[in-house]
């Protein structure tokens, strides 16, 4: 038995009035609202003012029902079954032309059903066709996202100011490597970490700004969203007086101070 | 508000006047809401007429099981929305005005259809604090998850779910839906 009150003040029925919800979610609030009234009444009353907001929020009045209702008509014609055909069989006509007659009758009906079954089928299909052209666009866009973004941290690494410190492999893992592109005008540093592995669940990579004599490590941040098929560059905030930088893996959400045990690469600043 | 389960099943049956009450019920909001996302009166009327054939030509795809009968064409009409938004014809529009919350409609306009909310909710905006316009817009106008609104407005994903519900409570006081 759940607590009702408990339940209603997490505020996920107002996520699944607004279809925030994921499918399985929905489901789960759909069965609950079947069983309890309370829920139920409370549901209705956050769509109640939400369908009053919304309204609210149109610019004017929305066109008549029946210029909606012209253009779905346009769609798809029926052909109409006249009052005319269905009187037509008279009393004064022998069996065997009614019978032809309603024969004719039930092949034209069967017809219509027919071409109405293949036209709502043709539309599932359009409709299927529909939703993978809009899967396939937003992935498009956000392949093109990604390109921009590389093409913009490149642009910055490019740049004839860009101080660019290769990172060598440390004892944990010899064939690692990193680099670090730092623009000590504007204070950052642009990290590409494509030559470390994929951290295992639960690790972060950290990058360290360091003084050397004494060594001073300071934090310039954790690779977060490293993915081994996606961005491979980050950008970092470094207004430090660097003289070496490093990466080491640490536990999510970062370290105060480098585990050195972890370091995997490290690399010093060409005087 | 009970949810019309008798006018759906007809409506599911392909019954014309049925739909055309539905129309009348809900027309208005899903324009709203197309409106809050495109600000363009004529691509939001493209959009509700696109809407409605989708709701006619798909009626038995809705499954009570599944959620609201509201939510299935709030769905379909913000779904319809964010597609245009993609389109030529809403590039070259308004694309570069600021992106404006559902709030700035509402604040100068006067003809409202239902003159007891006009009230209302000209005073809930009023009253209404800044993070509960973002929450609300982005939540329920723009159909964004829990996690893409915490990461948007920064805030923790735990947070977002009860401040909404804050917010949504403040509306139902206002328009005294108890």
């Amino acid at each position: 038995m759940i607590d009702i009150k408990k339940y209603i003040d997490t505020g996920v029925l107002e996520l699944y009035v607004f279809g925030n919800l994921s499918e399985a979610e929905s489901r789960e609030v759909s069965s609950l609202v079947a069983e309890h009234p309370e829920i139920r009444e409370e549901v209705e009353h956050i769509e109640e003012a939400m369908i009053r907001l919304s309204r609210a929020a149109a610019p004017s009045l929305p066109k008549s029902f029946e210029s909606t209702f012209k253009d779905i008509q346009g769609d798809s014609p029926v052909i109409p079954l006249s009052r005319k055909d269905d009187t037509a069989i008279s009393r004064k006509h022998t069996p065997w032309k009614t019978y032809l007659q309603i024969a004719a009758a039930a092949l034209l009906i069967g017809t219509i059903g027919f071409q109405i079954g293949s036209n709502q089928k043709l539309k599932n299909q359009l409709v299927d066709i529909q939703e993978k052209q809009i899967l396939l666009e937003t992935q498009a866009g956000i392949a093109e996202e990604r390109l921009a973004e590389t093409n913009r941290l490149l642009d910055r690494i490019s740049d004839k100011n860009i101080i660019r410190v290769p990172l060598g492999a440390q004892a944990v893992d010899p064939d690692a490597y990193a680099s670090v592109f730092w623009d000590d005008i504007n204070d950052k540093a642009y990290v590409d970490v494509s030559g470390l592995p994929q951290p295992p669940e639960g690790k972060v990579y950290q990058v360290w700004s360091l003084t050397l004599e004494p060594l001073t490590p300071i934090s310039l941040g954790v690779i977060d969203g490293y993915n081994s098929d996606g961005a491979q560059i980050f950008e970092l905030d470094n207004p430090n007086a660097s003289q070496a930088f490093g990466i080491t893996l640490e536990p999510e959400g970062g370290s105060e101070s480098p585990t050195m045990e972890q370091l995997y690469t490290l690399g010093v600043v060409a005087p | 508000m009970t949810q019309p389960d008798l006018l759906i099943e007809r409506f599911q049956q392909k019954d014309e006047k049925a739909f055309a009450e539905i129309h009348a019920r809900y027309s208005e909001s899903l324009f709203g809401v197309i409106h809050s996302v495109l600000h363009d009166t004529e691509l939001s009327e493209e959009v509700l007429q696109d809407t409605f054939v989708k709701i006619w030509n798909n009626s038995n795809s809705y499954n009570p099981s599944k959620g609201r009968f509201f939510t299935w064409i709030l769905n379909i009409a913000r779904n319809g929305a964010i597609d245009k938004t993609r389109s030529k014809a809403f590039k070259n529009s308004k694309q570069n005005q600021s992106a404006a919350y559902f709030v700035d409609v509402l604040e100068d306009k006067s003809d409202f259809t239902s003159k007891m909310d006009a009230i209302g909710i000209k005073k809930y905006i009023a009253m209404l604090e800044p993070v509960c316009k973002k929450v609300i817009d982005l939540l329920f106008f723009k159909g964004y998850t829990q996690k893409e609104a915490s990461e948007t407005l920064e805030m923790p994903l735990g947070t977002i779910k009860t401040r909404n519900r804050i917010c949504i409570k403040k509306l139902r006081e206002v328009l005294d839906i108890k």
